[in-house]
């Protein structure tokens, strides 16, 4: 069950439905009767919200390259920054791609992707493998920019090697129905994994950001921070789940989940779980859904500050928190750009 | 410069304030005491225009200008400072940062430009080092883990970056040991001027040991019941505020 497969096969039986657990409250297959037809070729200018910190990149325009050529395996060799842009442009049609990438051994890449949608009602569905060599390091940051009536499902499958590291962060406002899924098999032995999220979601728009990651041997450490707010009739899913398989003792890992809604109608579904197996682990979860300290609003009007604003400075220092935590400075700039324009306050 | 006039004011179902009226003419400090439950940080708290502090009768004016018609924000862009008896915490926002964000605002509101950069912190330095402030610590999130006497501190603190027209003072000697008090106060004088009038809230008399009121007025049951000069704290301190509360009610 998959948007991949569904669009694939041309057939919405093969959809997540409400009935799938893990997709009880991201329902694909009662939202499309059918599955909309395959998505025009289109030329994709170089740039997206990276060009100015990275020079190479690659990228999809509805699903494909654009010159035709299938980089479908790619392996990536030596260290550097790269952008992966996944562009749509599209209107009432659907789309997917299949991206797969190496880490090379004791290389350092950062990965810059960036979904950047135009058009209308689309259906887009990326899968991404990623494979992150011994002693490697892999950082993936992650920009959504749908608009409000696309569907967007992005899946990534990451098996790590012994001691190799994965910091991820995705930032995204949402769509009509939208999911970025990444799932880590963790191999341990020293290595680490960081899987953040920013959700800043308003209007009937919604997002879901749903990870997995497997401790299969001894020594991993995981830690998650994801925070994000929901206004007007906007809902956000937070699916996050630790599995710390029998055997994987010294496993240490950390999951937060916070986040405020900002309206009455407005919606946060989180699942957080830890799965443990092994015996000798330090696991550790935390989960607060709440609203903005309404005290703390008025201590900024009365200096000064119009509501408006206060709210927004508030709301941008909550998931500043995970901003703060990119270690790549250009994206984290990016980041707190991004953050301050959702919000309409001032980086 | 302030005045208020037959003031009613309401907190959910209980009337609080009960028909207040007072004058404070610019340049001069007056004190409001009254025993817990009069009325003390309602009446702050509604002349700041705190949300769920709802004026049904009277009025309140600062150089002729009424207050309660105007938005918190557009209170203290006209000069109106609060500083509070319980400063919030404001996580993830360095105190550098609210300030400059708030000064801004209100310079915004005025039709003035910005302060630039080094222009603040040129400022905050001064007005820090005056009050004895680590600058260090307006990097931290405003008052977040800070002791009571920090975050007092801090209320002054802005409270001279911002240079307000009205400063109210609730209970700002709460919490303050004896060389915590010392700061605040003459941070609190320093900033005494013939075009500022100053709101003093306070139970004890102690505070205005260190801060000298022109006049001391006592409020029980959410009216000033008695007025006179400063030697009214001293019998308050030494008579208590039975005599008041009974009179009220």
């Amino acid at each position: 069950m998959s948007l991949a497969a569904a669009i694939r096969a041309d057939d919405v039986d093969k959809l997540p439905s409400r009935r799938d657990e893990g997709w009880r409250w991201t329902d694909l297959r009662g939202l499309l009767r059918a599955i909309p037809p395959l998505s025009p070729e289109i030329e994709v200018a170089e740039g997206g919200p990276f060009a100015a910190i990275a020079s190479d990149e690659l990228a999809y325009g509805n699903g494909r390259r654009p010159n035709g050529a299938d980089y479908s395996n790619l392996t990536m060799v030596g260290d550097g920054t790269m952008r992966l842009r996944f562009v749509s442009d599209a209107n009432a049609t659907s789309h997917s791609t299949f991206v797969a990438i190496e880490v090379e051994e004791g290389d350092h890449v950062t990965l810059l992707e960036s979904y950047e949608g135009q058009g209308s009602a689309y259906v887009a569905s990326v899968e991404i493998a990623l494979e992150v060599e011994r002693d490697a390091h892999l950082t993936r940051i992650i920009l959504v920019d749908a608009p409000p009536d696309a569907i967007l499902v992005s899946e990534a499958r990451v098996i790590l090697h012994p001691g190799a590291t994965f910091h991820q962060t995705v930032l995204t406002t949402g769509g009509k129905r939208q999911r970025i899924e990444t799932v880590v098999t963790h191999p341990g032995a020293g290595g680490s994994v960081r899987m953040d999220g920013v959700y800043l979601v308003s209007g009937r728009r919604h997002a879901d950001i749903t990870t997995e990651v497997t401790h299969a041997r001894p020594d991993g450490v995981t830690d998650q921070l994801v925070k994000g707010c929901v206004s007007g009739q906007a809902r956000a899913v937070f699916q996050g789940r630790i599995v710390v398989a029998r055997g994987a003792d010294k496993t240490d890992a950390r999951m937060g989940h916070h986040g405020l809604i900002l309206s009455e109608r407005a919606e946060i579904d989180a699942k957080p779980e830890l799965e443990i197996y092994a015996d000798d682990v330090a696991c550790a979860h935390g989960n607060t859904v709440g609203a903005l300290d309404e005290e703390a609003i008025f201590y900024a009007r009365s200096r000064g500050i119009p509501e408006a604003e206060a709210r927004a400075m508030l709301t941008q220092a909550f998931v500043g928190e995970v901003v703060d935590r990119i270690e790549h400075e250009g994206a984290r700039d990016v980041a707190r750009v991004w953050v301050a324009k959702q919000l309409g306050g001032v980086a | 410069m302030l005045s208020i006039q037959n003031l009613h004011v309401r907190v959910g179902e209980a009337e609080i304030i009960k028909g207040l009226s007072l004058d404070v003419p610019a340049g001069e400090v007056h004190a409001i005491m009254g025993p817990n439950g009069a009325g003390k940080s309602t009446l702050s708290y509604a002349l700041a225009g705190r949300p769920g502090y709802e004026v049904t009768e009277g009025s309140a004016s600062l150089n002729g200008e009424d207050l309660l018609a105007l938005d918190p924000s557009e209170r203290a862009a006209k000069g109106v400072f609060l500083s509070f008896q319980y400063p919030l915490e404001i996580p993830g926002v360095p105190g550098l940062t609210f300030l400059r964000t708030a000064l801004n605002a209100q310079r915004k509101a005025r039709g003035e430009d910005e302060v630039s950069a080094p222009a603040f912190l040129k400022l905050v330095r001064a007005e820090a080092a005056a009050l004895k402030i680590d600058f260090e610590m307006l990097k931290r999130p405003l008052n977040v883990g800070f002791s009571g006497g920090e975050k007092k501190r801090m209320e002054i603190l802005q409270m001279a970056v911002l240079s307000p027209r009205l400063l109210i003072l609730d209970e700002t000697d709460s919490g303050l040991d004896i060389d915590a008090l010392r700061i605040v106060s003459e941070g609190v004088n320093a900033m005494r001027a013939p075009d500022r009038a100053m709101l003093v809230i306070t139970h004890y008399q102690r505070l205005l040991d260190y801060i000298k009121p022109d006049r001391v007025h006592v409020l029980a049951d959410g009216r000033i019941v008695a007025s006179g000069g400063p030697e009214l704290a001293h019998e308050l301190e030494r008579e208590g505020y039975d005599k008041y509360q009974k009179a009220a009610a």
